[in-house]
């Protein structure tokens, strides 16, 4: 058992701190408008210098690295105050599982490079936690599929240039055997993107995207007809594995800028600023252990719930932290206290995750 | 990195869950049957566990056992006299048998006849007295017969790594207790049926017992992590992580032992009833070598 580096994951580390050091002042902040904006530009960047998709197979631009290495740039992007690894493990899983090799290689490069930018269209106005419950539809007309339906939450969708799309192709079958999903261009009439201002005042994360007519290849349908759902659960599932947990490890950070506001201050640090301490400490072990049993091949299972409420529960004690260090006077800490409470309903409610646990793990029926 | 049990601590945890499931209290009415206490008592002795940290072994085995005997309720000495071994191997103390005094009191104190006390970097001891019962019916503590006496001292770091273990063990004690009570529950939610069905298909209990294997969980976390730098990390570190490790599974082991009470309706507020058992060993171990999130605070700054 050991917590430390190995020697190649120390000079790996290295090497990223190094390339980080170069880089200090010139990053966008991460979660407001300017982040998103220059996403691809970050991506691109990091994967250029060897620092993205590290997991990833070698057929597709990646190293087969363990996926320690992506906990390791996932600190060491916080501890530099860099934008975060851009979230795409999950996309990558899904098609990697069920795409067609012709699929896998005329897409998974371009997407694992940031050259090409992409968006899910999973989650519509009436199916949200009811997925299966999705009324897109997908109508084939010769070659193609005409699309009609609205999609919600898709982030980035105004500047992706592709979309993972799921839209209902039998409406006789029983429900979640009638979907299937498509590699559908963005760049083409019939698609409106609407965005959505969230509770923080950001604009361009999240988008509503309405389909009237847009077409898909049925050679980009992902899998064989009614197949959408088997690659959807791949999908979100691996939305809660444990390597995307690292994306929290920027929390660590601010606990840290916030109790360096105390020092010398003579005022004492709020309690909940030690709860967000001990929770965010919490997290960054709880990252390393489950990544370690992955190293016995356990697969991502209903587990990635336990690990999507552990982390969920510390966002909103680094938000409840903002709050009590800042108040509403404070407009960055408002900010993170206001976005902190998104963490508990995006890629699967708390409550869904609890049903998953209690129903898959501690079978509570 | 590579945060895995290894074989042989797996091998351990396994012998020590058998041990627990064996020998440790299945019921209240349990916790007296002299007869089974002795076996246990006869079953702990051979093992040796009690010197693992003098047989070389390393603060993540002292919490293997720590962590299972908790789950399992088991009711005779490990916590105090596994703690004393520790320092036995700086300071002289002697073959009676010994174990720990915190707060003027000897505690997991039965058939021991010495206890040790950490002051600053002085070890003391003293003779332990007549058996006191208290909060946890599982452990029990003792009076100590005289004054502490400076048996020796330990040097800086010995100190803190003493303190680490001492915090680490407590918290596995913890987790052990919490695992205990949560299984209690998900059993009970079961078998329990109202409205016509098992109470564990409403998500009101549902939730309760998902969100406690989720605590659970991020406590074995941050307790194998502490375990783990009571050895291997800076001594001053590894008082840091053990100090997070402790205040973080104080908390969700007291969570989780309410929630199994909840769970348990009327008959988890009734003395018969084992979730009430868990809570006070876990209280207990709460309240040994205790941390506030009012330092962890002050700490940050």
């Amino acid at each position: 058992m050991d917590f430390r580096d190995s020697p190649a994951e120390a000079d790996f580390r290295g090497r990223l701190r190094a390339w980080l050091t170069e880089r200090a002042g010139t990053f966008p902040a991460a979660g407001d408008d300017e982040y998103w904006a220059r996403q691809g530009e970050w991506h691109q960047a990091l994967y250029g210098a060897g620092f993205f998709g590290v997991s990833w197979p070698r057929e597709y631009g990646g190293q087969e690295l363990p996926p320690v290495y992506d906990v390791i740039v996932d600190e060491e992007l916080a501890a530099a105050g860099a934008p975060p690894r851009p979230s795409l493990g999950y996309l990558v899983v899904g098609l990697g599982r069920h795409a067609s090799k012709e699929l896998q290689q005329r897409f998974l490069p371009g997407m694992i490079d940031g050259t090409q930018r992409w968006c899910q269209g999973f989650s519509e106005p009436g199916a949200g936690s009811d997925l299966a419950s999705l009324t897109t539809t997908a109508t084939r007309d010769g070659d193609d599929y005409v699309i009609h339906g609205h999609k919600i939450w898709t982030s980035y969708s105004d500047v992706a240039d592709w979309c993972l799309l799921l839209a209902r192709t039998d409406k006789d079958a029983p429900r979640h055997r009638g979907i299937s999903a498509f590699i559908i261009s963005m760049h083409q009439p019939g698609i409106e993107q609407r965005p959505l201002q969230m509770i923080n005042g950001v604009t361009t994360e999240f988008g509503q995207v309405l389909f009237d007519g847009a077409t898909v290849p049925a050679s980009q349908m992902v899998g064989a007809p009614g197949e959408g759902w088997a690659l959807a659960m791949t999908v979100v599932g691996h939305e809660r594995e444990p390597s995307t947990l690292g994306y929290s490890a920027r929390y660590g950070k601010l606990v840290r800028q916030m109790a360096a506001r105390f020092e010398g201050a003579g005022a004492d640090v709020p309690e909940e600023l030690g709860w967000a301490a001990v929770e965010t400490e919490m997290l960054r072990l709880h990252v390393r252990r489950r990544l370690s049993e992955q190293l016995d091949g356990l697969s991502h299972g209903p587990e990635g719930s336990l690990d999507k409420l552990l982390m969920t529960w510390v966002e909103q004690s680094v938000g409840h932290a903002a709050l009590a260090v800042g108040g509403v006077d404070d407009p960055d800490l408002l900010s993170a206290y206001l976005y902190s409470r998104a963490q508990s309903v995006m890629g699967g409610t708390s409550q869904i995750q609890k049903n998953i646990i209690a129903d898959r793990i501690l079978g509570l029926k | 990195m590579d945060v895995r049990l290894n074989a042989e601590q797996r091998q351990l945890r396994d012998a020590a869950a058998k041990l627990a499931d064996d020998l440790g209290p299945a019921s209240v009415a349990e916790l007296d049957d002299a007869n089974r206490l002795a076996r246990l008592e006869r079953a702990v002795a051979q093992t040796g566990w009690r010197s693992l940290r003098s047989d070389g072994a390393s603060g993540v085995e002292v919490a293997i056992v720590a962590e299972e005997f908790g789950r399992g309720l088991v009711d005779v000495p490990f916590l105090g006299p596994v703690l004393a071994d520790d320092l036995g191997r700086h300071v002289p103390l002697g073959a009676e048998p010994t174990t720990i005094a915190f707060n003027e009191r000897a505690i997991d104190a039965r058939g021991a006849a010495r206890a040790a006390a950490v002051r600053e970097h002085a070890v003391l001891t003293a003779p332990v007295g007549a058996l006191r019962s208290g909060a946890d019916l599982t452990r029990t503590g003792a009076e100590l017969a005289g004054a502490l006496q400076q048996a020796g001292q330990l040097g800086a770091e010995s100190a803190s790594r003493w303190q680490a273990l001492a915090l680490a063990a407590t918290a596995a004690d913890l987790v052990g207790a919490a695992r205990g009570a949560h299984a209690l529950a998900c059993d009970y939610a079961k078998i329990r049926e109202q409205y016509g069905k098992p109470i564990g298909g409403y998500q009101a209990i549902a939730h309760l017992l998902a969100e406690g294997l989720a605590l659970i969980e991020g406590s074995v976390s941050v307790l194998r992590h502490a375990a783990w730098a009571v050895d291997e990390a800076d001594a001053a570190d590894a008082v840091r992580a053990a100090r997070i490790a402790k205040i973080y599974c104080a908390r969700t082991a007291r969570t989780v032992c309410e929630t199994a009470i909840q769970v348990h309706g009327g008959i988890g507020n009734t003395w018969e009833c084992l979730a009430h058992v868990y809570l006070r060993r876990a209280l207990t171990s709460t309240g040994l070598w205790p941390v506030t999130i009012r330092e962890i605070a002050d700490g940050l700054s």
